[in-house]
């Protein structure tokens, strides 16, 4: 080979660029995060699948409406009002009472930073069970 | 081959390449009940990266191996020379004779698309005269394609790998900066669907580019089209489990594969589709990505004037010299009246 030195070192310095996930990660398994489910409240206003995949779709329907149209009624599939409100409903005692249990779980795992809280304050949270969720 | 059929075989082989997912992971579990998520979610993502990695590194070998006796540096300003005649920065740069010219001539060509930034265009201008235009539509193009590609790029090492490296929040807030439509619209990727529509346009509405155009230009261009729709479509519009996904190319970089539950179909049509292009990428014209670093009217130094380069092939040779020439022959040479170089030795020292 010509130049050999030259291009073994550059094939290297190439091989190391792309293979960056592989040796950032080093063959360690993440298991995907698991979100704290409400206790009592078994319904959320959509189906679970919907929920997964079109939650931030849904939320943001319902700020325009009430923030452009101040209609506050969300009629769910099954028949049910609710009031559409992040902190009141949605983040209610009752359900996702908690940011660190639940939001953030999966959004923290794929990297993602919603807006919310540019305007929403997430409800308090007890300090003591803090350190247990900073693991 | 025309550029109607090479159209038709390029778009045709892509809509092929979607198909053969979408029948083997939602058709068949309908019809057939088999499931073949394992095939198109780990078994061909690996092979994919295998042999783009395989593939390069012999191609770039084979390339290595290849002999480049000569000094063939395309020369685009005036070569070093007398000292009186002007070698400045843009001299150094444009027709280098030191490795620092080489070096950043280089660093242009790879992050600026220099040889593109040059292009002109021949037009008859007023009359008969012939002018040569500058065209930089191309080297837009090309600049906004692959600096968008790597921030796509980038953004996806989100999937595989945990924690993120720092960057990626970084570019992502950067891309999403206009904060509008939700999931908050990344302008990379749309720009990178304009500017490939681009790329295949300028082949197809110029007549001299669509004569010269064959599948091996359009299909790259089709297929990552086709990965950038999908890309967007599962974004936006069709929507999937991102943390069924995560789990499963968290999987493969850490090498314990796993198939989640309740990934879309849209998710492996748009994996298989890059893995076709990793597998075709040793193979086809995108090998420029490592072949820019080896073209030697970049990468040589044009100082055949300053140093000796001996061919690599060349027989060893017996030379008879001028000098042991002369030494043969030069009493014959003084004899006859021919001009020497060395006198000849003294009588006295010849006795």
């Amino acid at each position: 080979m010509y130049d050999g030195g030259k291009i073994i070192a550059g094939i290297i310095i190439g091989l190391i660029f792309l293979t960056f996930p592989i040796w950032f990660t080093h063959g360690k398994a993440v298991k995907r995060p698991e979100v704290k489910l409400p206790e009592k409240e078994k319904q959320c206003v959509q189906s679970r699948e919907y929920m997964k995949t079109n939650h931030m779709q849904l939320l943001d329907l319902w700020r325009d409406s009430v923030v452009r149209v101040a209609q506050r009624s969300y009629v769910a599939p099954n028949g049910t009002k609710y009031d559409m409100s992040l902190q009141n409903t949605c983040m209610s005692t009752e359900c996702h009472a908690k940011k660190t249990e639940f939001c953030d779980r999966c959004h923290d795992y794929t990297g993602v930073v919603p807006y919310c809280w540019d305007c929403h304050i997430p409800p308090k949270e007890e300090p003591k069970e803090k350190p247990e969720e900073m693991h | 081959m025309n550029a109607i059929l090479s159209l038709i075989l390029s778009g045709g082989v892509v809509s092929m390449l979607v198909a053969i997912p979408l029948l083997g992971v939602w058709a068949l579990p309908h019809v057939f009940g088999i499931h073949l998520e394992w095939l198109f979610g780990i078994v061909i993502p690996y092979l994919a990266v295998i042999i783009f990695f395989v593939g390069i590194v012999y191609k770039v070998v084979q390339w290595g191996k290849c002999p480049v006796p000569f000094r063939i540096p395309s020369t685009c300003a005036q070569q070093k020379s007398l000292p009186w005649i002007k070698y400045g920065y843009a001299q150094k740069l444009d027709n280098p004779v030191s490795t620092a010219g080489v070096v950043g001539r280089m660093i242009l060509e790879v992050l600026c698309f220099r040889s593109l930034f040059r292009n002109t265009r021949v037009e008859f201008g007023s009359g008969e005269a012939i002018t040569y235009k500058s065209a930089k539509w191309l080297w837009l193009g090309a600049m906004a394609f692959h600096y968008c590609f790597l921030v796509v790029i980038l953004r996806h090492l989100r999937f595989v790998t945990e924690p993120m490296p720092f960057f990626v929040p970084i570019i992502e807030k950067v891309d999403g900066f206009f904060q509008f439509f939700l999931p908050t619209v990344y302008q990379s990727g749309l720009l990178l669907g304009a500017a490939l529509t681009f790329l295949l346009l300028r082949r197809l509405l110029d007549p001299k580019l669509r004569y010269i155009s064959l599948v091996a230009d359009y299909f790259p261009l089709f297929l990552i089209l086709a990965i950038v729709k999908t890309g967007i479509l599962m974004r936006y519009v069709f929507k999937a489990d991102v943390v069924s996904i995560k789990e499963l190319t968290m999987g493969l970089v850490s090498f314990h594969p796993t198939i989640p539950e309740g990934i879309s179909v849209i998710f492996y049509i748009h994996i298989f589709l890059v893995s076709i292009l990793f597998a075709y990428f040793p193979f086809s014209k995108l090998m420029h990505m490592a072949g820019v670093f080896l073209s030697p009217t970049r990468n040589l130094s044009n100082n055949s004037r300053i140093v000796r380069h001996i061919n690599p092939w060349n027989p060893p040779l017996k030379y008879h010299t001028y000098e042991e020439y002369e030494d043969d022959f030069r009493e014959k040479m003084i004899e006859a009246g021919l001009p020497v170089e060395k006198q000849a030795a003294s009588p006295a020292a010849k006795e």
